[in-house]
């Protein structure tokens, strides 16, 4: 175990910003994907099905 | 050639799609174990490193987005290859699915690289080899995405950016091997295929992990993505119209 | 020719074409995109004397002095053959350390020191933890000593 707290393992040994800059935005922009990804699955799926009722 | 022809038309979107989708939950969820695990090693098991301290750690997701850039663009060319020798429908559609989760990576690769850089080289960007490169494969991917978005022609646009995804690729290796053609500020590999990694086994450990969690998840996410283009180009045909309408 | 194989050689002969044209290209970047020069480069004259230019090699053990106001600093760059004296007021990068790497932005005075704009670190693709570092450090005393 590297850490000795909870607060220590934040700080990153004065490294906080870089080390989770780096981290976090990764996290975000893998979460922004899924989300586009699913709702242009969503929105696509709704107009095909309008597509399909409205001229069968 | 009969055999070949007959092994295209089982890769047909129709056939593929379904398939795809009962791909997509087992890599996704193979994603977050692996990037779980990585993530553990990476902060936990892993020990400081003697002359980085704690800023190193950006290595764990650094190297791995950056391998994953690269590779993406080496696939992406392939799809492009294949899908200009062949003419095959799936393939383009592959090659497209697979370019904006890549730019993802080359983006990433660039912002962690600069946040990495700043408090160990001094500078958050400078035009060395490595870092002018892997800006050039950022650009190239864009330089794709905007072609394909560009051409109305569907089949001109895919080929249009099939080519320039051909004609890119010679930036990989660049890439790759820029530390050793040139003087660069970036320092060289640390895994190489040739020799011993000149790293501590539970860094390499965690750096390894996090690489399969960016290989399971562009699978899953490009597979999504493949399944959505799939739709949206066959939709007037019977397949996807069967499917809308028992999809409730 | 089948369509086909028309295809196939268009896309072959596209290769090759883009085959050379990287040829050129990597000898222009070979003479444009060298980042820095070595000292040994630099007293032979192989750097540009009118405009800055990066220097880059291993900051020579024991040779870090502060001078004056404690700002500004004197190194020695060396690349094991030969050695330059580099002035540099600023802050220094984390990783500036006797023994590793650095490459320094600047120009040769007329007294022959190089005057730094901007201090890079350059530092190794080695990872391993404090105490492996240590151990590294004393097998190599301990071999020299024998030697």
């Amino acid at each position: 175990m590297n850490w000795g707290s909870p607060a220590e393992f934040f700080a990153m040994g004065g490294y906080a910003f870089y080390v989770w800059g780096s981290f976090g935005v990764c996290m975000i922009a893998v979460v922004i994907e899924t989300i586009l990804l699913f709702r242009r699955r969503t929105n696509l799926l709704l107009q095909l099905k309008s597509e399909s009722s409205g001229n069968p | 050639m009969f055999s070949l022809f007959n092994w295209f038309r089982y890769a047909s979107p129709q056939t593929f799609y379904p398939l795809a989708g009962r791909m997509i939950p087992w890599f996704a969820g193979a994603a977050a174990v692996f990037a779980a695990a990585g993530l553990y090693v990476g902060f936990f098991v892993a020990p400081t490193d003697a002359q980085q301290s704690e800023v190193y750690r950006v290595i764990f997701i650094h190297v791995p987005v950056s391998w994953m850039s690269m590779f993406i663009y080496l696939v992406m060319a392939a799809w492009g290859a294949i899908g200009l020798a062949f003419n095959t429908r799936l393939s383009f559609m592959m090659a497209r699915s697979l370019a904006p989760t890549g730019a993802l990576f080359a983006f990433l690769s660039l912002w962690t690289g600069a946040l990495w850089g700043r408090p160990t080289w001094g500078t958050w960007w400078v035009w060395d080899a490595r870092l002018t490169s892997e800006l050039i494969l950022l650009f190239l991917y864009l330089g794709v995405m905007a072609l394909q978005a560009a051409i109305d022609d569907q089949r001109r646009g895919d080929r249009a950016g099939a080519l320039l995804a051909i004609i890119g690729a010679i930036n990989v290796p660049i890439i790759y091997f820029s530390v050793v053609w040139w003087n660069t500020l970036h320092q060289g590999a640390s895994v190489s295929l040739t020799r011993a990694p000149s790293m501590a086994r539970a860094m390499l450990a965690g750096m390894l992990l996090m690489s399969l969690a960016c290989w399971m998840y562009s699978i899953a996410v490009s597979l999504a993505r493949a399944r959505c283009i799939m739709l949206e180009r066959e939709r007037h045909t019977a397949w996807v119209g069967e499917l809308a309408g028992s999809a409730s | 020719m089948k369509p086909r194989h028309k295809r196939i050689a268009f896309i072959a002969s596209g290769v090759l074409c883009l085959g050379v044209a990287t040829a050129l290209v990597l000898n222009a970047f070979q003479s444009n995109l060298v980042f820095f020069h070595s000292p040994s480069d630099v007293l032979a004259g192989k750097a540009p004397k009118d405009k800055a230019f990066r220097v880059g090699g291993m900051v020579e053990k024991g040779s870090v002095k502060r001078v004056g106001d404690g700002l500004t600093v004197q190194f020695m760059v060396t690349d094991t053959v030969k050695t330059i004296p580099v002035a540099y007021t600023g802050t220094l990068p984390d990783l500036f350390r006797e023994g590793k790497g650095v490459v320094a932005q600047g120009r040769i005075r007329p007294d022959g020191v190089f005057q730094a704009s901007e201090v890079l670190a350059k530092h190794d693709e080695n990872y391993m933890p404090p105490e492996a570092a240590t151990a590294i450090e004393h097998a190599q005393k301990a071999s020299k000593s024998l030697k």
